[in-house]
């Protein structure tokens, strides 16, 4: 793996009991650059990113981070390389039961033993670098969506990761919150000079921000390259997608039997 | 053959009820090896004991009183045919401190406590907080789990003495304030008859164990707790209806080594 290299991804397999979910997935993230895995929903895009932060082991293959073959770590080892990922969920996964405050603070005192007063600054200054300053007496129910999704991002860099995951961070959001988050997370890899992965199906908002694309379709990958490949890509899946055509390889139909000898029509 | 179908249905249940008490016996184990952290930052464990102790406390003093007021009123009726009402302090205190305190206190902290603490905990799954925290490199048994363990065996037995309190309160009120029991003997019988080691203690030792099962079951029904509505909804119903079965089972054992018939 060459040390441009942050994460190494090679024949990666898995399989939840006997179905498989990846197969063979080889990817690379090179340090400093923000890349987007896509595909439609269920074609094993966030079991990827769980095989990267160590929660899922593949069956066959590797994933490397930083050098590391992460599922060889032992549990202190894990933590000590998750320490320095920051994964942003789907729809946040704030804690509920804490001010935004401290769902920012958590990972600072949980971490570190620095004193209230500087936890209290760096507090602000994650808020403030996603617009959000002001806010820090609030409860998770009294912000919306787009805001949920921004304290969720000011407390994945609590810590200044140097990965940072997106699990579909545009899903549900207003035209406004998207433009926001998506440049949110380009100013922030760029700034804090991260390496991103974003996973997610929103075509349009990630091709604005991305450096480079995975395409993944039933747990392999169909197609890569930069924004402009995929835009000009003839692969009829990827065409199918970027397009929002509602035919194509993806079948609008349900993959079933005779539809007329179902309903009684043909002997 | 349905009769095949049914053995293996059979066969399947029993093997997966057998791999839940492993899970659960696991859960436990690294809920008490993960349990550094309760006690190191306490502050936590006290956040929870607010929660599970502080706020059952309303329905744990009500409670008491109700079921001491009953108990002396019941226990006056009996008493009296045998022209021993001077005994009801002694009824009342043994009644309470051996079995009713522990046991409904408990009954009442399953359904009051323990029941929040499943739905809690498969909520916090359900919206991923659970793996948002194991991604920060935070052990969610040391964070979420064990505090709230620690929380549920504190307050439990200090529960079950606060409603034992209440009900000999209770029945005063209504032997003596209500009905007339002379006041010296209710009490002085009570004195002479409850003994500090064979009543008291075995009430608290009583109400230890059952603090364990309850949370340990509330706990580990959350925590497994499938990530849906209908999920979290069964769990909560599953902790609330073992912890009792469980609360009443344990009694009996219990009674039967602390009491057996002296």
């Amino acid at each position: 793996m060459s040390s441009q290299t942050l994460v190494e991804i090679r024949d990666v397999n898995f399989a939840y009991d006997s179905r498989p979910i990846l197969k063979g997935i080889n990817m690379d993230f090179p340090r400093g650059k923000l890349v987007a895995v896509m595909g439609l929903s269920g074609c094993g895009k966030t079991t990827i990113l769980r095989h990267i932060g160590g929660v899922l082991k593949p069956t066959k293959g590797y994933v490397k981070v930083d050098g590391k073959v992460i599922h060889e770590l032992d549990r202190g080892g894990l933590y000590e390389m998750r320490r320095k990922m920051g994964m942003l969920f789907q729809f946040g996964a704030l804690f509920t039961d804490m001010t935004v405050y401290d769902n920012v603070a958590f990972q600072i005192r949980e971490h570190t033993d620095l004193p209230e007063e500087i936890i209290r600054d760096l507090v602000m200054m994650k808020l403030r670098a996603v617009g959000l300053y002001g806010t820090q007496d609030l409860m998770p129910a009294e912000l919306s969506g787009g805001m949920a999704r921004r304290v969720a991002l000011a407390r994945t860099i609590a810590l200044d990761p140097m990965l940072i995951m997106y699990d579909e961070p545009f899903a549900g959001l207003d035209p406004i919150s998207l433009t926001v988050v998506g440049q949110l997370i380009r100013r922030l890899n760029d700034a804090l000079g991260a390496t991103s992965i974003v996973v997610t199906h929103d075509i349009q908002e990630s091709l604005k921000i991305v450096d480079y694309v995975y395409f993944v379709s039933n747990g392999a990958i169909i197609a890569e390259g930069t924004a402009d490949d995929i835009r000009a890509s003839g692969e009829a899946f990827v065409h199918q997608f970027v397009h929002g055509e509602m035919d194509g390889p993806i079948p609008f139909h349900y993959p079933a039997g005779d539809y007329q000898q179902g309903l009684n029509l043909r002997a | 053959m349905p009769i095949i179908k049914s053995v293996r249905r059979l066969g399947a249940r029993t093997i997966g009820a057998i791999w839940r008490l492993g899970y659960a016996t696991r859960f436990f184990a690294l809920t008490l090896m993960y349990s550094g952290t309760s006690f190191r930052r306490f502050r936590l464990t006290v956040r929870e004991l607010f929660f599970s102790g502080v706020m059952s406390l309303i329905i744990i003093l009500v409670a008491g009183m109700f079921v001491g007021m009953v108990l002396g009123l019941q226990g006056y009726e009996t008493l009296k045919r045998y022209g021993s009402e001077s005994a009801l302090g002694s009824l009342v205190a043994l009644s309470l401190v051996r079995e009713l305190g522990p046991v409904l206190a408990a009954l009442l902290f399953a359904s009051r406590a323990g029941s929040a603490m499943t739905a809690e905990i498969g909520l916090m799954k359900a919206t991923e907080q659970i793996d948002a925290m194991e991604l920060m490199a935070v052990n969610p048994i040391a964070r979420v789990v064990a505090p709230r363990f620690w929380a549920g065996v504190i307050s439990m037995p200090l529960l079950s003495a606060l409603f034992s309190a209440m009900g000999v309160f209770g029945g005063y009120v209504v032997g003596v304030v209500l009905i007339g029991v002379d006041e010296g003997s209710f009490w002085s019988q009570m004195q002479s008859t409850v003994d500090f080691q064979h009543d008291i203690l075995n009430g608290v030792i009583k109400s230890f164990v059952f603090g364990v099962a309850v949370t340990v079951i509330a706990l580990f029904e959350g925590y497994d707790a499938p990530p849906t509505a209908e999920g979290v909804s069964g769990a909560t119903t599953r902790t609330v209806v073992q912890s009792s079965l469980v609360i009443l089972m344990l009694d009996f054992i219990l009674t039967a080594f602390m009491f057996r018939g002296d």
